[in-house]
């Protein structure tokens, strides 16, 4: 969108829309529900040894209303072009044209399901599908479906977006794991802080019932196996079940809101990252600490991290989180399991509800790190570590 | 200091480095040349076989040294190559010090055919083999290479690691549009002023046997195959699709301001970026040309200019029938008579599709038409299209005066990107 105004001082930014469908539910209130119970939904069996959070029930139709559309589509986009879809309603804009023509859309993203079916044909026939030569070429050409390519490609979420929901102002894709969702956030901000877009989507979507996706973790050994255990009690069997989410915000300036009448759930102060190497211990820990620093004044509040439960990126992030004890901590990890991408605004979303309802979701930790934290919370700190590489934080606050 | 700033008072940002490698070789030298004399990439692939495949050539980068064992192993080689080549030019930083952030155009990344046939032959059966086969021998420290390999962000993290870009890397798609994408972000990070320098980098190494099924089973690849240097036919009648390739173009972006204080050459300006989504399907554009229209103004009203002002249009000229029509219907919709006499030439039609990358490429080939006051040709252009009456160059590259470019970038999921690059601030 071209800038029409060059912002001295940074453009405040609210979070009005937060659409969320993960494995406990659809929507804040089942969500919010779920944790107030220390409910957790994980598939002990269908996967097995490895554990994954299956997505809850979900009616598909309610916001992608055209078959036409879900079919082309594979799971993951489903989801988050569901997940848009809630955001768009929950911000009061769904349908509203004049504003989603010139909305700006990041959406973090990795790539689609692929069809197990034909991938195991062609390894299970004459060596492997490598000789004859021919073979692998006759076999992907008959039997891959021609619109599987699209439910594949990375972009083509936010392209399911913008065909179901009309969200066309801007469309672009991050993608790096656990950092495209940090990034997505950072650079929606950015813009809007400076006065370069007035009105953003941002989110993601996960789905961790996939075995092409485990196969891509089981490489680095980081699939948690055999039995649940929250994000804090992995030290002797370290890894992450992969969680199964869309997440979608809907962040504009404060103006851009109050012009409209849109209620804030928060405001969305701050978003920092880095990618520091990890060639030593303590380089986690180290960056964290950095990004902390540069947060902006924190009083009291709270942290939610999507910590992953792999080494030695967690152990290094408790060390972190032992420097600020009086901040209680939520591990997303834990509940709705690792959702790559999606954690991070898992995470926003989940500050900002908070910050709404005036209170944070309780404990759900048998190591004691999580404690409970009485009052109404009016800062959290978002964060996101990565597995493998990048950390982030977001500071989310209340609205004064 | 207002020199240093543009008409809305943002910092001017200035390319002060470029490297590019496509199928025609690699370097802005050798890439100029070949460009102007009319020459293709395009040749039959020999990387792997091709036996029942309805297209047969591609783009392919095969001189380099080794073989790559993966798509992405390619695009992070290609990639390393043009951004050597651009820092090198930009003198800027220190070696393995760049001080600035880096924005990667990349494409999708997945585990491949040979690794999955690898681990098939590790699992020691012969049929019955399937993911939970698989599975049983992924772990284990086997193939922990494979998880670095095949993260989405392991090209960013390589980048990162070589040429010490600050922050965190942001790794993108937005399909065949990735590589404009990639410089607006740099252009922006610059006008917020969060940066003096941005990394912009696009990539792609996708020509293996999926890729080019997929592209095949949309028919939207051209199927002339003999000669395959007369497969990319932008703008013409007998057209029939574009051609896969690959290449990688790098871009040093600066703040006016930085690179002046530090007596920088100045290779051109980024004036302006547009985009604007499509939602009407997801392979086609709107039959109103809306959207590409809405692009393309919102980069000229973003660099405060008027179409009059643009002398030369490197299209996104993919050479599909779709494209192409619907390009011309932008572009003369928002150019109105001039449509008809101002050059369009599709670089595309010598090095192929790019891709990921194509974005970036044709900005660097576009800052070259600039600095030489060349246009490239469009070669293959034998049969006129009446419905397409753009001067396409055709076939000669031409000697004119050129002070300010539009590229064009379009692609599959609503995706349309507009760059203005010129060799003054306006």
């Amino acid at each position: 969108m071209t800038e029409t105004k060059s912002a001295a001082t940074p453009v405040e930014a609210w979070i009005t829309g937060i659409g969320i469908a993960t494995s406990l539910g659809e929507g804040p209130d089942a969500n919010w529900d779920a944790l107030l119970q220390r409910r957790i939904n994980v598939d002990e069996k269908g996967f097995a040894p490895y554990i994954v959070h299956p997505l809850a029930p979900l009616t598909f139709d309610a916001q992608i209303p055209k078959k036409g559309d879900q079919r082309q589509m594979e799971a993951w986009q489903r989801i988050g072009t569901y997940a848009a879809g809630l955001a768009l309603d929950s911000a009061g804009v769904k349908g509203n044209k004049d504003i989603l023509s010139r909305m700006d859309m990041i959406v973090a993203a990795g790539g689609g399901e692929r069809d197990l079916n034909v991938d195991s044909a062609i390894l299970s026939s004459a060596d492997h599908g490598a000789s004859p030569p021919s073979l692998l070429n006759e076999r992907l050409m008959n039997d891959l479906r021609p619109t599987l390519f699209l439910a594949q490609l990375s972009n083509l979420l936010a392209g399911n977006i913008a065909i179901v929901h009309g969200v066309t102002g801007s469309s672009r894709t991050f993608m790096g794991e656990e950092e495209a969702g940090v990034d997505a956030a950072r650079i929606a901000l950015a813009r809007i802080a400076a006065g370069q877009s007035d009105i953003a989507l941002i989110g993601a979507a996960h789905n961790g019932e996939r075995k092409d996706m485990l196969m891509l973790y089981e490489f680095g050994d980081f699939n948690l196996k055999d039995k649940h255990a929250p994000v804090w009690a992995r030290e002797q069997h370290s890894g992450f079940a992969l969680g199964s989410a869309g997440v979608f915000l809907v962040i504009e300036s404060k103006a851009h809101a109050q012009a409209r009448g849109a209620k804030p759930y928060a405001r969305l102060s701050n978003v920092v990252a880095d990618q520091v190497r990890r060639k030593r211990p303590g380089e986690v820990t180290a960056s964290l600490d950095n990004l902390w620093s540069k947060l902006g004044k924190l009083d009291s509040g709270a942290i939610i991290t999507g910590a992953t439960g792999a080494e030695p990126a967690t152990s290094e992030e408790r060390a972190f989180l032992g420097k600020h004890r009086e901040f209680p901590v939520r591990a997303t990890g834990t509940a709705f399991g690792h959702n790559v991408e999606t954690q991070f605004p898992l995470g926003i979303g989940l500050a900002a509800l908070a910050i709404a309802r005036g209170s944070l979701f309780p404990p759900n930790d048998s190591s004691g790190l999580e404690i409970e934290m009485s009052g109404a919370p009016t800062q959290i700190v978002v964060i996101g570590a990565g597995h493998w590489r990048g950390e982030g934080m977001a500071l989310v606050e209340a609205i004064t | 200091m207002t020199a240093t700033r543009d008409k809305f008072g943002r910092p001017i940002v200035v390319v002060t480095g470029m490297g590019v490698v496509t199928s025609l070789g690699a370097g802005k030298s050798d890439n100029w040349t070949k460009l102007c004399a009319g020459e293709s990439g395009i040749r039959t692939i020999t990387r792997f076989p091709t036996d029942g495949l309805k297209t047969t050539m591609a783009g392919t980068v095969d001189f380099l040294p080794t073989r790559p064992t993966s798509s992405t192993d390619l695009a992070e080689r290609l990639a390393d190559l043009a951004t050597e080549e651009a820092v090198t030019q930009a003198g800027i930083g220190s070696k393995g010090d760049f001080p600035g952030p880096l924005f990667l155009a990349v494409a999708p990344v997945e585990v491949e055919w040979p690794q999955r046939q690898e681990l098939a032959r590790a699992t020691g059966a012969n049929s019955d083999i399937n993911y939970d086969t698989l599975l049983r021998v992924c772990g284990g420290g086997n193939f922990t290479a494979y998880h670095r390999r095949f993260q989405f962000g392991s090209v960013a993290d390589h980048l990162v690691d070589t040429f010490g870009t600050k922050g965190s890397p942001i790794s993108l798609s937005t399909a065949c549009a990735s590589g404009a994408t990639a410089i607006q972000l740099g252009v922006e990070a610059i006008r917020r002023g969060e940066a003096d320098a941005a990394l912009c980098v696009a990539t792609d190494g996708s020509v293996n046997p999926e890729a080019l099924i997929r592209f095949s089973l949309l028919s939207a690849l051209s199927t002339h195959n003999d000669p395959p240097q007369a497969a990319v036919r932008p703008f013409a009648k007998n057209r029939d699709g574009f051609v896969m390739a690959e290449g990688a173009g790098a871009l040093v972006l600066e703040s006016y301001e930085a690179a002046t204080a530090r007596g920088a050459e100045i290779l051109g300006i980024v004036a302006g970026c547009g985009e604007l989504a499509d939602s009407f399907h997801r392979t086609r554009s709107s039959p109103d040309g809306k959207p590409i229209v809405g692009c393309v103004r919102n980069a000229l009203s973003d660099a405060g200019i008027t179409s009059d002002q643009i002398d030369y249009i490197n299209a996104h000229g993919t050479g599909t029938p779709e494209n192409d029509k619907m390009e011309y219907l932008g572009i003369s919709t928002v150019f109105g008579e001039r449509a008809k006499q101002i050059p369009v030439s599709s670089n595309k039609s010598m090095v192929g599709h790019t891709l990921s990358a194509a974005g970036a490429v044709e900005a660097v080939f576009s800052l070259l038409t600039l600095e030489h006051q060349r246009i490239p040709p469009t070669i293959n252009y034998d049969v006129p299209d009446p419905a397409i009456p753009f001067d396409v160059v055709p076939n000669k590259a031409r000697d004119a005066k050129v002070t300010a470019v539009m590229s064009n970038s379009f692609g599959f999921g609503g995706q349309n990107a507009s760059l203005i690059l010129t060799l003054e601030p306006v």
